[in-house]
């Protein structure tokens, strides 16, 4: 029954509101409210780009299988809307992730190696989000979309949307929030919809709907397309071909722009399929068909840009030789980083709990330096204190 | 110095801030033009603006989770929780979320943001309005717990939790908004005891007895009452709940051999309980007696009738010195 039902919600959307301006088949097509200003340049990059962040991944897969990583949250079949949505972004616009955000992570310039560091046990994050616009990973299903509509908030107080005197004639800064279907139903993502409503916060929801919730399908949390939430909230909502790059790139960026020129929140539905399972603990085959992901993968984010650049010309068999072979060096590279990445010294554990060690961490970080040391003499692991 | 209620002295403390500096938000429900339901943000919307005081919706996690993101963006937000029951749908910005950034991001991140909360009971009020969660935040690392007792620190350490770069959850005892005291609102926070630190309120010889937010008034009359029956206690206000000032209580508790600790909130697995297990460890040789507890018991916050059986009032805490003398 359950495979049954999740078959139902996975059908192509039967409205016509679905944007696509690159079908499956790699055809090329015009919508009239997303008109596209990419290059042939810019086309190839985004293929780069949808070709680098699944090598990652596949590695990131397989350094789990080898017990290097303790797990992973796959990003196969959702590689467009994160590239596509990342790439629409400016350097000034803000990203809030989920844990599944590895595309995007490239596009703000993460090295994906920070990612695995996360995945092995060696940190909780590490980056500095400031210094990419890109938050840390929120593990918590839809906490960090009200940190996202915080930041919005305080972009308008700092006089940084554009328009406001303020800005003096800057373009302005906006906030993007990911998340996914099964976050749609969690308390904080409708708070966060309220709350960017009424303060009209230039904000981007971006919920990628990969059609499953760990095991739940869609209709396990939406009577409704997901998109047609925005409209009892008050803010504009879409529904966009998640696999189709070009158009998630054209309606991120218009949304973003509508957002920095004070024109409030644009929830973004992104319609694709996680492809893999939920993570490297998950086994998907209990609750959905094999023949649902076959119909899926005829949809699937890279092909169809390769075949459009391939058929029309914009690229030569040369660039995609060189593609893979750049996507080769970037598996090699991160295989060797994480398994010659060192365990954290023990007593790090104490560090950056507070800004000043309290007298009670510091009273803990005393009595354990002096359990470890009384091993002294043995190799263990006092070492590296 | 101005004499001035505690609530009173928690809206100077907040305008002062305000004033010193324009990155402090405060943010709630009712904070606006009502001046939040204990009127403790009295006046603030008036003369900094809704972009700085700002009316929330009716969402607690809401509130924690976008001052977090203001705060992310180089803002000092100041949150009102209405009632210390209310706090729970908070819980995962709080516990999760804002306790937990500073740590996730190896120092990267830092989240200075207060959380207001009244606490206690004895005001006769409806389920959900009377509880003290001290010890579900205390047991969070991450965040700096804190309970002022009177004017004059409601006065200082609602500013220096403002400036503290550390989450802060600060108790406010709501039954003694309206007590009196002298504040000096002219020397603002300079010279001020250290937020972590704790004082004490009133000297004595023969029993150390540890509280903190409504029940400092409590034991304070419980003191003056034992002279009458030839007991000196010393009162310590706590104050700071999470990091705790062990050095003030040990000094205390050596020099009197005797300790009782007295919350509002249940005795089982609360704070007393951590304070006890402290006292023992660093003062054993000097204790006369067990360290006992005084506070709620392991029941939901009664019908509001009942509260005065709840609560620890002087009697009960008169009752748990006697018996520290028993020993």
């Amino acid at each position: 029954m359950t495979v049954e039902s999740g078959a139902a919600t996975t059908a192509a959307p039967t409205d016509q509101t679905l944007i696509q301006l690159l079908t499956p088949e790699g055809e090329r097509i015009d919508h009239p409210d997303y008109p596209l200003d990419l290059s042939a340049a810019d086309i190839r990059d985004l293929y780069r780009d949808l070709v680098l962040v699944r090598r990652i991944d596949t590695e990131a897969i397989a350094l789990q299988r080898q017990g290097e990583l303790g797990i992973w949250a796959s990003l196969l079949g959702q590689e467009a809307a994160q590239i596509g949505s990342g790439r629409a972004l400016s350097p000034d616009d803000m990203v809030f992730p989920t844990y599944r955000e590895h595309g995007v992570a490239w596009c703000r310039g993460i090295d994906p190696v920070k990612l695995l560091e996360l995945y092995r046990g060696v940190s909780h994050g590490g980056w500095a989000p400031e210094e990419h616009k890109f938050h840390l990973y929120t593990i918590v299903i839809g906490s960090q979309t009200l940190h996202a509509t915080g930041y919005a908030m305080g972009i308008q107080r700092d006089g940084a949307v554009g328009g406001d005197p303020a800005s003096q004639g800057r373009p302005g800064e906006a906030v993007i929030a990911y998340f996914g279907d099964g976050a749609t139903s969690q308390g904080d993502v409708n708070e966060a919809f309220v709350f960017a409503s009424v303060f009209n916060a230039p904000i981007v929801f971006f919920c990628q709907n990969n059609q499953w919730a760990i095991s739940e399908p869609l209709e396990k949390q939406s009577r409704i397309p997901l998109y047609q939430r925005a409209r009892g909230f008050g803010f504009p909502g879409l529904r966009v071909d998640g696999n189709d790059v070009l158009a998630c790139y054209a309606v991120t960026q218009k949304a973003m722009q509508a957002a920095r020129e004070g024109q409030g929140p644009t929830l973004i539905e992104a319609f694709t399929y996680r492809m893999g399972a939920h993570t490297t603990t998950d086994d998907p085959t209990r609750y959905r068909l094999a023949s649902e992901l076959e119909m899926w993968k005829l949809k699937d984010p890279i092909e169809r840009v390769r075949a459009y650049l391939a058929r029309t010309g914009q690229a030569d068999a040369e660039f995609f030789a060189d593609v893979d072979a750049e996507a080769k060096q970037v598996g090699a590279r991160i295989r060797e980083a994480c398994r010659t990445m060192p365990d954290p010294p023990p007593l790090s554990i104490f560090d950056n709990v507070y800004a000043e060690p309290t007298s009670i961490l510091r009273a803990e970080r005393e009595q354990y330096a002096a359990y470890l040391d009384s091993f002294a003499g043995a190799d263990n692991g006092g070492a590296g204190r | 110095m101005t004499s001035l209620t505690l609530s009173k002295a928690l809206n100077a403390g907040l305008r002062m801030a305000m004033e010193n500096d324009p990155k402090v938000l405060i943010m709630g429900e009712d904070v606006g033009k009502l001046g939040g339901v204990f009127r403790v943000t009295d006046g603030l919307q008036k003369d900094f603006g809704e972009a700085r005081v700002i009316d929330t919706p009716l969402a607690e996690s809401g509130i924690v989770g976008t001052a977090i993101g203001l705060a992310l963006r180089g803002y000092r937000p100041v949150c009102e929780i209405q009632f210390d029951g209310f706090v729970y749908p908070a819980a995962d910005q709080i516990i999760s979320q804002l306790a937990k950034m500073r740590y996730r991001s190896r120092g990267n991140v830092s989240l200075p943001v207060v959380i207001r909360i009244p606490f206690g009971g004895g005001i006769g009020a409806v389920e959900h309005h009377s509880e003290s969660p001290e010890a579900i935040f205390a047991h969070t690392a991450g965040l700096r717990v804190v309970a002022c007792a009177d004017p004059a620190d409601a006065f200082t350490m609602i500013q220096q939790s403002i400036s503290v770069d550390d989450p802060v959850i600060f108790f406010e005892p709501k039954r003694r908004y309206w007590d009196k005291g002298e504040v000096d609102t002219v020397a603002g926070v300079a010279g001020a005891l250290p937020l972590d630190r704790a004082k004490t309120a009133m000297e004595g010889t023969d029993v150390t007895v540890l509280t903190y937010g409504p029940l400092v008034r409590t034991c304070l009359e419980a003191a003056v009452a034992a002279r009458e029956d030839g007991r000196s206690i010393e009162v310590v206000d706590l104050r700071s709940l999470s990091p705790i000032d062990m050095d003030a209580i040990s000094a205390s508790v050596r020099k009197t051999g005797r300790c009782v600790v007295a919350h509002e909130a249940p005795v089982y697995a609360g704070l007393g309980a951590e304070i006890a297990a402290r006292v023992t460890e660093q003062c054993f040789y000097h204790l006369e007696a067990p360290v006992l507890r005084v506070g709620g018991f392991a029941t939901p916050y009664p019908p509001s009738r009942l509260e005065d059986h709840y609560l620890p009032d002087l009697d009960r805490i008169l009752d748990a010195v006697d018996r520290t003398f028993g020993y």
